[in-house]
């Protein structure tokens, strides 16, 4: 790839750095508890959890850090942190 | 085609006008005030549509200059001196982001000890950060060099920052009869500034992202080549100048009387003018000496000084700037280390003059002694050093 | 304009720590300011681990000059856009850092022209991407690696510098405070900054979990603990006058520091009462002068 002029380039690269290798502790999620309040979706820093068709949250696992915070703020507890099995 | 007999700094100030900068950002500091004071006056009465940011210090002047150019529009500022110092880490960064700009330099001294008067050591002193450095001799390079210095600034074989120097006071405060283009004029070869990337919503970029050590070398060879093209951009621009309006720009440095000439002096800026003057008497009363004029010190240009200096027998180097520590148990100026560069492998010997810093004027006689140490040999030293006060 | 919140504009893939509070503020503060907006950011945590070449996180027009003249910056893109009659808004984003200490010079001089920008402060208390050293915004008392506590030392020793009134007094039209803790809050107090005209300020209280010392799961829970304490106030100041304050049920300042490893010389190998004392008498002068105090009807007796 040819570099750009002057440190710039087009937007979303980032993707390419895949940041799930990085967790310890994943989250699970449990649908039938979760009220579909969208909380875990807002406060993630990487923005990786999406609501599927079926309205269901769940994360984009490629870039999930395992840093908790869905699972801390949950108002119903619907998420856990579970030791990934690697 | 008439001419104007005008202050420098207004003579600037009305080429800067006529280039159309959308955005003009300066601090004023002695000795180019009256450049952007005479700049406020033609934006207050509407002969410039330009916003004009009285900004809070010369760091902020260039770092404003810095986002409308990103942002795509044509900007200015001027400095000098103490000024440009403080824009150190903003002009490094605006080359190597490869932001273009034209930027008027009234070459001024820099403290310590304060001084208000002339010298190159301000320009000079930032050769490494990858502006193109032009070197106006009068008024009327200086003013044409603003028109020349943005087609190349924004050329996209270059995209880099500009400095367009003239001598504090000796230059910018001194009325000389000047060839102001048209509006017309300046519009047929300035056209608006097209950037190559620019903050837009419509295309989303990010400018200015770090660089881990797989990647810093090759932005630096990169911006590092645009230099070594903006030799020929500069030839093909100042061609066309002088195509257009009769003054050709296309030589990057000019030789005076070198035909026969024994003695070459080297120099930039007004004191050429002076040398050219003490050259004609020197050639009246025999003697064969004559100036290779570096008009361009940015990208420097080697080869055509090599080629200029082929004939002569010796080089005297009129350094308006001291390098503080460099060559060894004697003074040298910057002009001498890189034309001792351009040279090298050559065996004609080059003197260097550390001459006229804080203003000390230099005058046709003070160039005549130069060109009678050089001839005796006796080189690389300060030129007029009072040991009386010492 | 309502704030769409499923709009991603900061992607995945970026080097924030886990459980980043200023990772959450610019993905946050983006949902706010939406597609039509020119970022400039300053050097620290957020351009460094959003912008490695050639891997960007932003999916706006976004640019980054130097460590302190974001302001000085974004004066300049204003101005063009101004000239070009471009309708884009221009938002700031820098750390404390940036803002309070080394930007003073350029975020004045912008303030003081008028321009029309958005700055936002994210504020973890510290230069953190260097580090966690020592910054204006680092609270009465915190160790950082350059005010540390030691054998004679306490850590920091000077409280956090008002940027939000200094801001107000420039004749900012809108300063607000906020925190992650409280993401609608914030990305409303984003909202109204970047419609009113002129230069606004939003400071945002952006917990470090590896700078404090707390697990990155607590990053929000923290958050609300200094505001809960009186340490953290949010408000809004409009023309110079402190309008909507968030009011709080008060807890004693202890039940914040205690989480966090910047405080624990606090509490090991036992509770410097003095110290922790100071701290409560800045949150009750905070609560005072803010009013955020709730107050409770007086209990009936049985």
């Amino acid at each position: 790839m040819a570099l750009n002029v002057g440190c710039a380039a087009p937007p979303g690269r980032s993707t390419d750095n895949k940041t799930g290798s990085w967790r310890v502790f994943m989250p699970r999620f449990d649908s039938e508890a979760c009220s579909k309040c969208g909380m875990c979706q807002l406060i993630c820093p990487e923005g990786c959890i999406r609501q599927t068709d079926a309205k269901e949250f769940v994360p984009d696992y490629d870039y999930c850090k395992g840093c908790g915070l869905c699972a801390e703020e949950c108002p119903k507890a619907a998420i856990t942190m579970v030791q990934e099995e690697k | 085609m008439a001419l104007e007999i005008m202050e420098g700094s207004i003579a600037v100030a009305q080429a800067v006008r006529r280039c159309r900068p959308q955005v003009v950002s300066a601090y004023p500091i002695t000795p180019q005030t009256h450049i952007v004071e005479a700049l406020a006056e033609i934006v207050a009465n509407g002969e410039l549509a330009a916003d004009y940011i009285t900004v809070e210090s010369e760091f902020s002047a260039l770092s404003a200059c810095v986002g409308a150019v990103a942002a795509g529009s044509r900007a200015y500022s001027a400095t000098t001196s103490q000024g440009l110092a403080l824009m150190f880490e903003v002009c490094f960064n605006m080359a190597g982001m490869r932001l273009p700009i034209v930027m008027t330099i009234a070459n001024r001294a820099l403290g310590a000890p304060l001084s208000i008067w002339n010298d190159q050591q301000d320009s000079i002193s930032l050769r490494d950060a990858g502006w193109l450095q032009f070197y106006a001799e009068d008024n009327q390079e200086a003013v044409d060099l603003h028109y020349i210095g943005y087609r190349v600034a924004e050329d996209h074989r270059v995209l880099l920052p500009t400095m367009v120097c003239f001598d504090g006071f000796i230059l910018s405060h001194t009325y000389e009869p000047v060839n102001m283009l048209t509006q017309e004029e300046a519009d047929a070869f300035l056209p608006p500034f097209v950037p190559k990337y620019r903050l837009d919503a419509a295309s989303p970029v990010s400018m200015g992202m770090y660089a881990t050590p797989e990647y810093y070398l090759e932005f630096r060879y990169e911006t590092d080549q645009a230099q070594k093209r903006a030799l020929d951009v500069i030839r093909e621009v100042g061609r066309e100048f002088g195509e257009r309006f009769g003054r050709d720009y296309s030589a990057l440095v000019e030789s005076y009387r070198m035909e026969d000439a024994e003695t070459a002096i080297v120099a930039m800026g007004s004191i050429c003018g002076t040398t050219k003057d003490a050259i004609d008497e020197m050639r009246a009363e025999g003697k064969r000496v004559g100036l290779v004029r570096l008009r361009c010190f940015r990208p420097f240009p080697s080869e055509d000084l090599k080629a200029a200096l082929a004939g002569a027998s010796r080089v005297a180097v009129l350094d308006k700037n001291i390098v503080l520590g460099a060559g060894g148990s004697t003074p040298r100026g910057a002009v001498a280390l890189e034309v001792r560069d351009a040279l090298y492998g050559s065996t004609t010997p080059v003197l260097d003059y550390v001459i006229g810093l804080g203003g000390r004027d230099v005058r046709i006689e003070d160039i005549k002694k130069v060109v009678a140490l050089c001839e005796a040999g006796d080189g690389d030293r300060f030129y007029g050093l009072r040991t009386e006060v010492l | 304009m309502a704030i769409d919140k499923t709009c991603e504009l900061f992607e995945c893939g970026h080097r924030a720590c886990g459980g980043c509070g200023a990772a959450l503020a610019g993905r946050l503060f983006l949902k706010a300011a939406g597609t039509e907006t020119i970022v400039v950011s300053s050097t620290g945590c957020m351009e460094v681990f959003s912008t490695p070449y050639p891997e960007t996180a932003w999916k706006v027009p976004w640019i980054h000059s130097l460590f302190e003249n974001a302001s000085a910056v974004a004066s300049g893109i204003e101005s063009a856009l101004k000239v070009q009659g471009r309708k884009e808004k221009v938002v700031v984003i820098a750390g404390d850092g940036a803002t309070l200490d080394i930007g003073v010079l350029c975020i004045s001089g912008a303030f003081e022209r008028g321009h029309d920008i958005t700055y936002i402060c994210y504020d973890n208390e510290a230069y953190m991407n260097t580090g966690i050293q020592r910054s204006g915004a680092t609270p009465y008392d915190a160790s950082t690696t350059t005010s540390p506590a030691g054998k004679v030392s306490t850590g920091n020793k000077r409280p956090k510098k008002d940027m939000p009134r200094i801001l107000a007094a420039h004749g900012s039209p809108y300063v607000a405070t906020a925190s992650i803790a409280y993401p609608a809050d914030f990305m409303q107090k984003v909202e109204k900054a970047i419609n009113t005209p002129g230069p606004t300020y939003v400071q945002v209280h952006a917990p470090c979990c590896t700078g404090w010392g707390f697990d990155g799961s607590k990053t929000l829970a923290i958050g609300k603990l200094a505001i809960e304490t009186g340490l953290w106030v949010n408000y809004e100041m409009v023309d110079g006058e402190v309008t909507k304050v968030k009011k709080v049920v008060r807890k004693p300042v202890e039940e914040y520091l205690k989480e966090q490893k910047r405080f624990r010389h606090l509490f090991k190998p036992a509770p410097v009462t003095g110290e922790i004392a100071k701290i409560q008498a800045i949150a009750d002068r905070n609560a005072e002068r803010y009013g955020i105090d709730i107050k409770l009807p007086p209990k009936k007796d049985a």
